[in-house]
This record gives structure tokens, C-alpha cells and sequence, in this order.
């Protein structure tokens, strides 16, 4: 079942990834990458990491998504130019891909009985006790954090606004 | 069928982080390039779960946390970039954007 799961929804995040490399429009692009990260957030649900699941569909998907497509309606970014391939591309490229393809599935056959094996929910990561860790061991980063955040939201509005000279 | 081994969630998380890397050398169009910056930390926010998860400690959903705070951060900034400079230039191409300065 875990096996299944994840096999059907790293496939949807896969395909969602590689639909963004060989679209030509922007919009389509924003959209497959939507699929990505909700497809991701159901594979956080299968660790366990609640928290992380919400979030990512909250921030990621929700607002930062919303942010670029708003940008693409406003720029109103169509297609995209493409230029003949290069010559690098092909004699480095290919063997690379198949380079990459062998060390995947020797990683994939390789027998390890060490590796320690891991089933859906094996750690529990519920808001309140991610919330207790943020709020203890971490309170000084998230403080920080929050100064990173107001000093984004001050260059965002800087540089965007219209300049009357 | 219920245990799959962690080597499984670390090579979906590489194959993202690949995928990133390769829109973000083979595309045009800024507001992809940033598309693809946005897959690649996605990529490496799984292997964080996932080594989480492996060594049973929450640490990595906090850096989780904080990377997709960084990411909303750094998203808007960069998409206000982008506005003020298809404002002076009107392109999105990257490659017709090589001067600091018009």
C-alpha cells in the first residue's frame, strides 16, 4: 500500500516536473508546478509530517503560486522564444541522462539490508509538537525569520512601485 | 508491501532537484527560471522529510518550515524585480536583459 502510494504520487510529481521543462507558455508552466507541490504534500502526509503537508499546500501552492500567476496575467507572458539546441547539449547531454539513469537504478537494485526501511507514519509530526520544537529550540531563527519577512515585504514594495521622476 | 526503503524518496527528491536545474539552464522566460528555483528547494524540502523521518527527530520539518519561509520571501522579491524590469525593457527574456544598466 505505502509502495503504491508513493509510486502513484512521485509519478504525478514527476510528470508535473517534467511538463514544466517542456511547456512553452509561462501559464502552463505555474500549473504543472501546482501539480508538483500538491502531489509533494501528499507525499509529506505518507511520512508523517502533517504540519509540513498543510503548509506546503497553504504557502507553496496558495500564496506563492497566486503571486506568480498575478505576475504572469499582469506581464501577460505568452510564449516563451526558443533558440536552436546547442552542440554542448547534445554531446554532453545525452550521455549524461544515460549516466544519471544508470546510477539511479543501481541505486534502486543495490541491496542494502542495513538500510533501515520506512512505513507510512513512522514519525508523528502534528503542529503542536513541530509548534513546541519552533517555540524552544528554535525560537531565536524563527525570530530572526521575522525580520526576514518584514524587510522582503519592504524591498517588494520599493521595487515595484512606479517611480515618479 | 507496508516498508519501502528511504532510497526511493531520496532518488523522486534528486530526479526534482535535476529537473530544476535543467529549467533553470534550459529556459527564456524569468518568471520560469524562478518556477524552476522554486522545484529544485521543493526537492530538497523531501530529502528533509524523508532523512527526518529515517532518523526519527522533527529537526527537519522546522528547516522545512523555514525554507518555504525563505522561498515566499525570496519570490517576492524577485517577482517585484521582474516587474520593474519589464517595465524598463519590456521583455522577459533573460537573454535580452544583459545590461545593469539601460
Amino acid at each position: 500500500m505505502h509502495l503504491f502510494l508513493f509510486l502513484l504520487f512521485g509519478a504525478f510529481c514527476a510528470g508535473g516536473a517534467i511538463n514544466l521543462l517542456i511547456q512553452r507558455k509561462t501559464i502552463n508552466s505555474a500549473l504543472s508546478l501546482i501539480v508538483v507541490m500538491g502531489s509533494l504534500a501528499l507525499i509529506y502526509m505518507l511520512l508523517g509530517a502533517e504540519f509540513v503537508a498543510v503548509v506546503q499546500i497553504i504557502i507553496y501552492a496558495g500564496a506563492i503560486m497566486v503571486l506568480y500567476i498575478f505576475v504572469i496575467m499582469l506581464l501577460n507572458a505568452g510564449e516563451e522564444e526558443q533558440s536552436k539546441g546547442s552542440n554542448v547539449a547534445k554531446i554532453f547531454g545525452i550521455p549524461g541522462l544515460f549516466a544519471g539513469g544508470i546510477i539511479g537504478i543501481w541505486v534502486l537494485l543495490q541491496h542494502r539490508p542495513q538500510e533501515k526501511l520506512i512505513s507510512i507514519g513512522m514519525l508523528y509530526g502534528p503542529a503542536d509538537k513541530v509548534g513546541m520544537m519552533l517555540f524552544t529550540k528554535y525560537l531565536l531563527a524563527f525570530e530572526v525569520t521575522s525580520i526576514l519577512v518584514l524587510i522582503a515585504i519592504m524591498g517588494a514594495v520599493v521595487l515595484a512601485r512606479r517611480s515618479n521622476s | 508491501m507496508n516498508d519501502i526503503p528511504i532510497s526511493y524518496y531520496l532518488l523522486l527528491s534528486a530526479f526534482l532537484f535535476a529537473c530544476g536545474v535543467t529549467g533553470f539552464l534550459i529556459k527564456r522566460n524569468v518568471i520560469t527560471l524562478f518556477m524552476s528555483i522554486e522545484l529544485m528547494l521543493n526537492g530538497v524540502n523531501l530529502s528533509f522529510i524523508a532523512f527526518a523521518t529515517r532518523l526519527g527527530t522533527l529537526d527537519g520539518h522546522i528547516f522545512v518550515f523555514f525554507v518555504m519561509v525563505v522561498a515566499a520571501a525570496e519570490a517576492a522579491v524577485g517577482l517585484a524585480i521582474i516587474i520593474s524590469v519589464y517595465r524598463t525593457r519590456e521583455t522577459l527574456n533573460v537573454d535580452r536583459v544583459n545590461l545593469l544598466k539601460l
